[in-house]
């Protein structure tokens, strides 16, 4: 039998506890409140205004509209005039600029040739017609922005000779569900939730069982007849309702801030959510049962925070990795977390979609409560 | 034997190689105050350890309150009470919030607490600092709030690892008048030290050094039992005189207490101070008396064996 009443003086010393140290609740409601203000405008996967150089061999009235025409793609900014190609490959490599476009001397000529223009379509045979306009040198290291270039290959260049657009008809038609303005913010901030409380939850509880360790308390908490499992539920409630005022915080700033919608009910949102507090805290209370110190309590949270930032599909897509990890990070509780927070908050998904991930998130539940129960022994050897 | 509360035979505990406390056999009765002294490291508090459960034997048995241990440890935590050596209570929880903390952590009904609490207090001499926070309360303070925490739920038996070590000599003086009121209510407590006015105070006495007792007894009847005579020495050159005694057939130990030198002689030596006086015929200047043995010639006498 469990004692309430034993669980309600772990809990309520908790809150005393927690009520006087004043830097911990101060970090529990920065942590989110700074860190949804800094990613929320910083990551951006819409890569804009990447600076280039340019190399213009020609100098003509055309080469200089086809600059202006680039850059007013937006996908580039140039920030330097470089006289020759060797300047520039020294620019990237210097890394004052990412990529450098190099606009021939004989660009009017192949401009008038160019497919992109629409004068006509040139001759198959006529190895001239079909050379590009111009050429991009990029540091290629960055996928992200390579791809940001590669994307200019085929813009079209009828408005360089005042020629009506080119009237080309789309292979497909593609309409954008959910996020139909491509903001990054819309995909972010639900991601966020995740990645904090995966961080907050197990630290705070993982360093709470630790620090009474390291304090001495524990050797007076395992001569009283308090059982590990009181002790545990204890000292996870308080956290529980840490972890849902992070979630207002996030989801609602996200809200005010970064018009990220919110499609789903509140009610599935909390089951989601204190379906994954409680999975979170229960990972911190095994940590707990492993690390001796606080220190290695930290080490293990960012053991198991690293994977949940760049594996659970956060900041890259889930079904873009290799099989093998795919099954290591379905292991983790934020990758399924990501699917379900975005699910409800985007999609207005159903708990009955999200059956599978609910129950896999339960179960991780059950199992870390019932392993730090185990592990966790009122003796000393 | 019904009196019997602690018994143990043969408790032995190993870490590793190293053998913590060896073949170690207790009789501890009712009503007593059972000390063990000894120095650090001497298994004191593995012993402790051992019989509240919190360690397994590697050998021997083990029967608290009637009960076997480590088996009965977890029926027998509501009828222990176990103060550790350093602060274990809150230090960021004031003194109420600690007591009630122990009271609801021990089942206390609530109307039963409140009183018990209020009483502790009172006993304890911790009404002005009520709302204090534990941190912020001196050495002796804390000290009294931890027996106070500790006692909440009237336990039979008490453990009490090296209580008074960070306290001044009045705060302990108080500490143990109220130990011997918790006595005259009932209770009966095992006290670790390696303080000799604090092992001097205990009912019974075991003397343990390297995992192994040395000696049992009351403090009076191990020093009528010492198996040597004390003579102290006085005068000039006392550095030199130990010099002069130390490692001298039949001189056991040397220590100089102020402008004192105590000397322990083998017991089988029937004149010591003749003796003593032959030993230090360089030295006419000093003067040599008896003195009664008091409990640190016992301890320097019970653990010289090993120590040699």
């Amino acid at each position: 039998m469990i004692s309430v009443r034993r669980v309600t003086a772990v809990l309520r010393k908790e809150l005393l506890q927690l009520r006087r140290d004043r830097m911990t609740f101060g970090m529990v409601i920065m942590i989110p409140l700074i860190q949804l203000l800094l990613f929320g405008y910083a990551i951006n996967t819409n890569l804009r205004h990447v600076p280039v150089g340019l190399v213009d061999q020609a100098n003509t009235e055309l080469s200089r509209t086809l600059a202006q025409l680039v850059q007013a793609t937006q996908v580039v900014t140039v920030t330097e005039q470089l006289p020759n190609p060797q300047a520039a490959e020294q620019a990237i490599t210097e890394s004052r600029i990412r990529a450098a476009l190099i606009i021939p001397a004989d660009v009017d000529n192949r401009i008038a040739r160019s497919p992109a223009v629409g004068l006509g379509l040139p001759d198959a045979t006529d190895q001239t017609s079909s050379r590009p306009v111009a050429h991009w040198i990029v540091d290629g290291s960055d996928t992200m922005v390579a791809s940001a270039i590669k994307s200019l290959r085929t813009m079209p260049l009828s408005e360089l000779l005042k020629q009506p657009p080119n009237r080309q008809v789309p292979t497909f038609e593609v309409t954008l569900y959910f996020n139909p303005e491509q903001r990054s913010a819309v995909n972010i901030v639900p991601g966020l939730v995740g990645v904090i409380l995966t961080m907050t939850m197990i630290l705070f509880t993982s360093a709470a069982i630790v620090r009474e360790r390291e304090r001495g308390n524990m050797e007076m908490l395992i001569n009283t007849p308090i059982r590990s499992i009181e002790l545990m539920i204890g000292k996870i409630i308080p956290y529980i309702f840490l972890g849902l005022i992070q979630v207002a915080i996030i989801l609602g700033l996200g809200h005010i801030l970064f018009a990220v919608p919110i499609n789903g009910g509140l009610g599935t949102l909390l089951v989601v959510t204190l379906l994954f507090i409680i999975a979170s805290l229960s990972l911190g209370l095994v940590i707990s049962t492993l690390a001796q110190n606080q220190l290695q309590a930290m080490q293990m949270t960012i053991f198991v925070l690293l994977p949940s930032i760049l594996m659970s599909g956060f900041m890259f897509p889930f079904d873009g990795m290799p099989r093998p990890v795919q099954i290591i990070a379905q292991i983790l509780p934020a990758t399924h977390f990501m699917d379900m927070i975005r699910g409800v908050v985007l999609r207005d998904a159903s708990l009955y979609a999200l059956r599978w991930d609910i129950l896999w998130m339960a179960g991780f539940a059950a199992l870390g409560l019932l392993a730090a129960t185990l592990r966790f022994k009122k003796r000393l050897g | 034997m019904s009196d019997l509360v602690v018994s143990t035979q043969g408790l032995t505990r190993q870490f590793g190689k190293k053998t913590a406390v060896n073949n170690l056999d207790l009789e501890i009765r009712t009503g007593q105050i059972y000390g063990f002294l000894g120095p650090n490291g001497c298994g004191k508090t593995t012993t402790m350890r051992m019989l509240t459960g919190l360690l397994t034997p590697s050998h021997g048995t083990i029967s608290v309150l009637g009960q076997p241990m480590p088996q009965a440890a977890e029926p027998l935590k509501s009828e222990i009470g176990y103060m550790t050596q350093i602060f274990s209570y809150y230090r960021d929880l004031t003194v109420l919030e600690n007591l009630r903390f122990a009271a609801e952590i021990y089942g206390i009904p609530k109307n039963k607490a409140a009183t018990r609490i209020d009483e502790l207090l009172h006993t304890y001499d911790l009404t002005d600092n009520t709302h204090q926070l534990s941190g912020s309360m001196s050495g002796g303070q804390r000290q009294k709030l931890a027996l106070a925490a500790t006692v909440i739920h009237h336990p039979k038996l008490l453990f009490l690892d090296e209580p008074t070590s960070a306290v001044d000599p009045e705060t302990r003086r108080t500490f143990w008048e109220q130990l011997f009121d918790l006595v005259d209510q009932g209770a009966t407590m095992i006290v670790s030290t390696h303080f000799m006015d604090e092992a001097e105070r205990c009912h019974r006495l075991a003397i343990l050094e390297h995992g192994v007792k040395k000696a049992d007894g009351s403090p009076r009847q191990l020093m009528e039992d010492l198996e040597a005579v004390v003579v102290e020495v006085e005068g000039p050159r006392l550095r030199q005189v130990k010099h002069a005694l130390d490692g001298k057939a039949r001189v056991l130990s040397t220590a100089q207490v102020g402008s004192r030198l105590r000397v322990l002689v083998d017991k089988a030596e029937a004149e010591p101070v003749a003796m003593l006086h032959n030993l230090l015929e360089a030295y006419p200047d000093v003067s040599l008396a008896l003195q009664r043995p008091n409990l640190e010639d016992v301890f320097v006498s019970a653990t010289r064996g090993a120590a040699s």
